[in-house]
C-alpha cells in the first residue's frame, strides 16, 4: 500500500487550504509598510493583544473537531465571566486572590451554560454555527436584563458598582481600583528577549530528551531544533533586535496558554479524545460502536463554555476595565475570524492554527486603522476594513467548507459509478 | 449454534421463519427485498425497530442456550459481529483506530483516576499489535497506520471484517452483500477469507443476491421469499437454476400479459440510450444501452439499488447524468430538466410526494402546473398573462373524468387525497405536456390493489389510444409482466437480460442475480 502515501507536501494543496491565512499574512505585511507606524509600536500592540486574546481563541478547537463548527456561543462563556469579576469587584476581594474567586464563579456558571447550549446544539445537528451565533445574541438580551435590573434590585450590590441614583450595573468597571489590572499579567513580566531564550531552550531540550527516548522522530526534532535556533538568530540581527525593545512578556499568562495548548493535545491522546474526533468525522459510524455521541458533544460544548469564560477573566484583567454592557459582544466573532484566520475550518483545527491566526488578525486589526488613514485620510476607513475583514473571513470559511463538501461527494459518486 | 426459529409481529414481516448455522459453516441468505432478510437479521441484534414495536415470537438459540437479545450491545456479548453494507469506518482514522473504534486499549494515569476512564490515556502500541494481528488472521497487507480514506473502496470491507474478528469470542458473522462494491477479484480474496474463518470455527450468515457465489462459498442456503421460508438446500444437492426460481417464483404467476406484442429489431426507435451513467445516491447507474422501439411499453425491472430508478431520473435531469440519449432520432441534452421536458419526455415519479406534487396546492394547478411553466400553455394573452383559470378548470375536469380520479372538486389541495388518486393526478400532469414518451417509475407503490389495476389499466389505455411510449420501472415483477410488451432487468447498474413477459421466474431469478440468461430473449 505504499504507493498510497503520497511523500512531500503537495504545494498545491497546500496553498488552497491555507489560501486565506497567506492572503492574510500578504495583506499584514502590505499594511504594516503602508501605515508607516514605528515597528517597535506595532509590536508592542499585537504582543498585548495576544495576551488577551489567545486564551478563548484555543477554547474554540474541541468543539471543532468534534465536528459542531465554531462555537460563537464562548460568547455566554464570556458573560458569566463577568458576572464572576462583577461579583468579586462588588465583594472589593482585590489582585490575584480576585481573578481566582471569578474563575471559580465562572466554572460552575459556564459550566451549566454550556450544558444548555450542548444540549439545545444537539437538537440542531448540522447547524451548530449558527445556532451558537443566535443563541449568543439571545442571551445578550437576557445579560441584559440581569445587568441593568436584576443585580441591584433583586441583589444588592455594592453601591460602588452600581449606576448612581438608579438601579443596575455601571457601564464601566474600573478594575485598577480593587488592583484587579493585570493580576495576572503583572505577576511576572519578562523581557521578550529572555522568553525567547526560555522558550527555545526548552523546546531543544525538551525535544532532545523525547527524541532520546524514542518519543519523538528524528525528522520532527530536528525542525524544531532549526526553528528554535533559527528564531534566535532572526531576533539576533541587528536591525531586527531593537523593534522588540518595548516587547514584554507576562509569565503567568502564558504559562495558562501553554497549559491550554497542551491540554487540547493531551486529551486528544485519551479514551474521550478519541470519542471527539470520531464524533466529529461521523456522527452515524461513532453512534454504531456504541459512543453516546449526545453525550459527548456536551461535554466538548461544556469544556469550550468554561475554558472560554476563563479566557475572558484573562482578556479584562489585561484591558483593565470592565465595559460591562459590550466587553462580551465580539468575543466570539472575533475569536471564531482570528482561528479561521490561521487555516482552520469548520470541522478541523490545531492548538498552531489557532495562535498563529490569532497573531495575523491581530496583526491586520493593529495596523488596519492607521493604513486607512494613510490611503484614504480617514481612520474610519480602516475601522470599516476590520469589521469587513473579520465577518469576511468568517463567511469564505462557511463558503468554501460548503464547497469542499459538495467535491468530496462529487467524487466519491463519480468513484462509486 | 443451533436452530434459530422465530416470527414476527403484527404485519407477519416474518412468518415462522427458521435459520440454522452450525460453528464453521457458511451460510447463504437468499430473498428479494422485502423478504424479510433485514428483519431477520434486526431481531438477531436486538436492533431497537424490533422492541419498539413489540418485540417477536419465536426463539433465538447461540451454542444451544436460549437467548433473548435486547440490543446491539448485548448482540455482541454474545458474539455475533456484523460487517455492514455501508461501511461503518470514519475515513479520517488510520485502520488501528477504527479496528478499536469504541474499544480502545488505555492506561490509568492521574487525570483518569479522578476523572475516570474516560480520560485515561491510549495504549498506541498495543492497539497497533492488536490490529496487526486481526489483519493477519484474515491475510491482508494493508498497513494498519494507513488512513481508511486512502484506501481502495474494497479494501474497507476487509478493515470491517478485522474489526469484527478484534472483538474476543467472536462466534457469528453476518456480511450484508458484501460483494456488492467489490470488483470480482476482490470478491474472490473475500470469499477466502469467509473460507478460512469458518474453518476457525466461526459462522457466516452470507446476505447476497449474486446466485454465482453462493454455490462457490456458501455450504447451505436458506431461501426466504415474502416473510416465508421458501426453502433451506445444502449447496451440494440444488442447482444456480433451482434458486433462481425459488427466489423470484411465486405460485400460480396469472396475470402475465395477452397483449403482449413483438416488435422486430428495425421497428423505428423512440428512444436510444448509449453508455449511461446516473449518480443517484443508492441507485447509481453505470454505462447503460437500452434502445426502447416506438409504440412500445418497456418494463424495468431489477431488485432495489441496482439502479432502475436511476434511468429515468437520470434522463430527466433531475439526477446528474453522462452518456448519450437520441429521442426520436434527435440528440437529448443531459441534465437539463426543463429541455427533457420541452422535447416531449415526461415522467410519473416514485417519489409522488416529494417530487411529484404541490401537496399544498389544489388538483387543478397540479394539473397543469409543468404544462404552464413548459409550454405556456393556460396562459391569458398578453401584456398580464395571467393564469386562465376557466381553461385550466376545464382541462383538470377532463382528466379527472378521464382518470377517474375520485376528489370533491378539482380545488381540493392533493395532500388530502389518497395514494391512488395523487398518483392518477401525476398522471394526468404529465400527460397534460402532451409528451411522446413517458417514463412511469414505481407507478403502484404505496397504492391499494384495486387502485394499482385502474393506474395499469390507465396506462395500457394511454398506450394503446394515443400510441404513447411507456418506460415503466417497477419492482414488481407481476405488475411489469401484465402490461409490458418487453423486460428490461437491470443489475449493477447496467441492463442484465431483455426478456418476454412469458418468460420463466427462473431466468427473472438469474438475471436478477446478474447472471446471463441463456433462455428467450426478447
Amino acid at each position: 500500500m505504499s504507493e498510497l502515501n503520497r511523500p512531500g507536501i503537495d504545494i498545491g494543496k497546500h496553498l488552497k487550504e491555507y489560501v486565506v491565512t497567506y492572503v492574510f499574512l500578504i495583506l499584514s505585511v502590505v499594511f504594516i509598510i503602508i501605515s508607516g507606524r514605528p515597528m517597535n509600536d506595532i509590536l508592542f500592540q499585537i504582543m498585548s493583544r495576544l495576551v488577551r486574546n489567545l486564551f478563548i481563541v484555543l477554547s474554540l478547537i474541541i468543539p471543532i473537531i468534534t465536528g459542531m463548527g465554531i462555537n460563537f456561543a464562548i460568547t455566554i462563556g464570556a458573560m458569566a465571566a463577568q458576572v464572576g469579576m462583577l461579583l468579586a469587584i462588588n465583594w472589593s476581594i482585590t489582585g490575584i486572590t480576585g481573578i481566582l474567586v471569578s474563575a471559580l464563579i465562572t466554572a460552575p456558571l459556564a459550566g451549566v451554560f454550556g450544558f444548555l447550549i450542548g444540549s439545545l446544539l444537539n437538537k440542531m445537528k448540522g447547524q451548530e454555527t449558527i445556532g451558537s451565533l443566535i443563541l449568543g445574541y439571545f442571551a445578550n438580551g437576557a445579560y441584559q436584563l440581569l445587568f441593568l435590573f436584576v443585580f441591584g434590585m433583586i441583589i444588592p450590590l455594592n453601591t460602588k458598582v452600581t449606576i448612581v441614583g438608579a438601579t443596575g450595573v455601571r457601564n464601566t468597571l474600573d478594575l485598577t481600583i480593587n488592583q484587579l489590572q493585570g493580576a495576572v499579567d503583572g505577576v511576572l513580566r519578562i523581557h521578550f528577549s529572555t522568553a525567547l531564550y526560555i522558550v527555545s531552550g526548552l523546546i531543544v531540550v525538551i525535544g532532545l530528551l523525547l527524541f532520546l527516548t524514542r518519543r519523538m522522530s528524528r525528522k520532527r526534532f530536528i525542525t524544531l531544533a532549526v526553528l528554535a535556533l533559527a528564531s534566535v538568530g532572526v531576533y539576533l540581527l541587528p536591525f531586527v533586535q531593537p523593534h522588540f525593545a518595548n516587547v514584554h512578556v507576562p509569565v503567568i499568562t502564558f504559562i495558562l496558554v501553554g497549559l491550554l495548548c497542551l491540554f487540547n493535545a493531551g486529551i486528544m491522546k485519551t479514551r474521550l479524545g478519541q470519542q471527539f474526533r470520531a464524533v466529529g468525522q461521523s456522527r452515524t459510524v461513532a453512534n454504531a460502536a456504541g459512543i453516546n455521541v449526545n453525550r459527548v458533544r456536551l461535554i466538548a460544548i461544556i469544556i469550550s463554555t468554561v475554558f472560554a469564560g476563563w479566557g475572558q477573566i484573562l482578556f479584562i484583567q489585561n484591558l483593565g476595565t470592565l465595559q460591562t454592557y459590550s466587553a462580551h459582544e465580539m468575543v466570539g466573532l472575533y475569536a471564531g475570524a482570528a482561528i479561521l484566520v490561521g487555516g482552520a475550518s469548520i470541522n478541523r483545527a490545531t492548538n498552531g492554527q489557532a495562535i498563529i491566526g490569532c497573531l495575523l488578525f491581530h496583526t491586520l486589526f493593529v495596523v488596519a486603522q492607521d493604513a486607512g488613514t494613510v490611503m484614504f485620510g480617514n481612520p474610519v476607513v480602516g475601522e470599516y476594513f476590520r469589521v469587513f475583514l473579520c465577518y469576511g473571513v468568517i463567511a469564505v470559511a462557511l463558503v468554501m467548507h460548503t464547497w469542499r463538501t459538495h467535491a468530496a461527494a462529487g467524487k466519491k459518486s463519480r468513484l462509486q459509478a | 449454534m443451533n436452530r434459530i426459529g422465530k416470527r414476527y409481529g403484527e404485519n407477519q414481516v416474518l412468518n415462522d421463519v427458521s435459520l440454522r448455522v452450525k460453528p464453521g459453516e457458511i451460510h447463504a441468505l437468499l430473498g428479494e427485498n422485502g423478504a424479510g432478510k433485514s428483519t431477520l437479521m434486526n431481531i438477531l441484534f436486538g436492533m431497537p425497530v424490533i422492541m419498539e414495536t413489540g418485540g417477536y415470537q419465536g426463539e433465538v438459540h447461540i451454542g444451544g442456550e436460549l437467548v433473548h437479545i435486547k440490543s446491539p450491545h448485548q448482540a455482541i456479548e454474545h458474539g455475533i459481529g456484523m460487517v455492514h453494507q455501508e461501511f461503518m469506518l470514519i475515513p479520517g482514522f488510520s485502520v488501528t483506530e477504527n479496528i478499536k473504534l469504541n474499544r480502545e486499549l488505555s492506561r490509568a494515569n492521574i487525570v483518569s483516576r479522578l476523572l475516570g476512564h474516560d480520560l485515561e490515556t491510549l495504549d498506541t502500541d498495543r492497539m497497533t499489535d492488536d490490529a496487526r494481528t486481526a489483519l493477519d488472521k484474515i491475510g491482508i497487507a494493508i498497513s494498519e497506520a494507513e488512513k481508511i480514506k486512502n484506501l481502495p473502496v474494497g479494501y474497507m470491507q476487509f478493515v470491517e471484517i478485522a474489526r469484527e474478528i478484534d472483538k474476543s469470542g467472536i462466534k457469528l458473522l453476518v456480511f450484508d452483500e458484501p460483494t456488492a462494491v467489490l470488483t470480482e477479484s476482490e470478491a474472490d480474496i473475500l470469499i477466502g477469507v469467509m473460507q478460512a474463518l469458518a474453518d476457525e470455527g466461526i459462522g457466516i450468515i452470507f446476505i447476497t443476491h449474486r446466485l454465482a457465489e453462493v454455490m462457490k462459498a456458501a455450504n447451505s442456503v436458506t431461501v426466504l421469499r415474502d416473510g416465508k421460508l421458501a426453502a433451506y438446500r445444502e449447496t451440494g444437492k440444488t442447482t444456480l437454476s433451482e434458486l433462481a426460481s425459488l427466489m423470484v417464483g411465486r405460485e400460480g404467476a396469472e396475470a402475465v400479459s395477452d397483449n403482449a406484442r413483438d416488435f422486430p429489431a428495425d421497428s423505428p426507435l423512440a428512444m436510444e440510450i448509449e453508455g449511461l451513467h446516473v449518480q443517484m445516491p443508492g441507485e447509481a447507474v453505470r454505462g447503460l444501452d437500452l434502445k426502447v422501439y416506438d409504440g412500445e411499453i418497456l418494463g424495468i425491472g431489477g431488485l432495489a439499488g441496482q439502479g432502475k430508478i436511476g434511468i429515468p431520473n437520470g434522463i430527466m435531469g433531475i439526477y446528474p447524468a453522462q452518456g448519450q440519449v437520441t429521442l426520436f432520432g434527435e440528440q437529448l441534452p443531459l441534465n437539463n430538466p426543463k429541455g427533457s421536458l420541452k422535447r416531449g419526455l415526461a415522467m410519473v415519479s416514485e417519489d409522488r410526494r416529494g417530487v411529484g406534487l404541490l401537496l399544498d396546492q389544489s388538483i387543478e394547478d397540479n394539473i397543469v402546473f409543468s404544462a404552464m411553466q413548459i409550454n405556456g400553455d393556460f396562459i391569458g394573452p398578453a401584456p398580464l398573462r395571467l393564469k386562465s383559470v376557466r381553461q385550466i378548470r376545464q382541462k383538470a375536469k377532463e382528466m379527472m373524468e378521464e382518470l377517474d380520479v375520485r376528489a370533491t372538486s378539482s380545488l381540493q389541495p392533493v395532500g388530502t387525497l389518497s395514494g391512488g388518486n395523487q398518483q392518477k393526478v401525476c398522471i394526468a400532469r404529465a400527460l397534460t405536456l402532451n409528451p411522446r414518451f413517458l417514463f412511469v417509475s414505481e407507478p403502484t407503490r404505496g397504492i391499494d390493489i384495486g387502485a394499482k389495476k385502474l393506474v395499469i389499466d390507465t396506462l395500457l389505455r394511454l398506450n394503446r389510444e394515443l400510441k404513447l411510449t411507456i418506460v415503466m420501472v417497477s419492482s414488481e415483477l407481476l405488475e411489469l409482466k401484465s402490461i409490458c410488451d418487453r423486460i428490461a432487468i437491470v443489475t449493477e447498474g447496467r441492463v442484465s437480460a431483455i426478456l418476454k413477459p412469458s418468460a420463466s421466474n427462473e431466468d427473472f431469478g438469474l438475471a436478477m442475480s446478474g447472471i446471463e440468461v441463456k433462455g428467450e430473449s426478447a
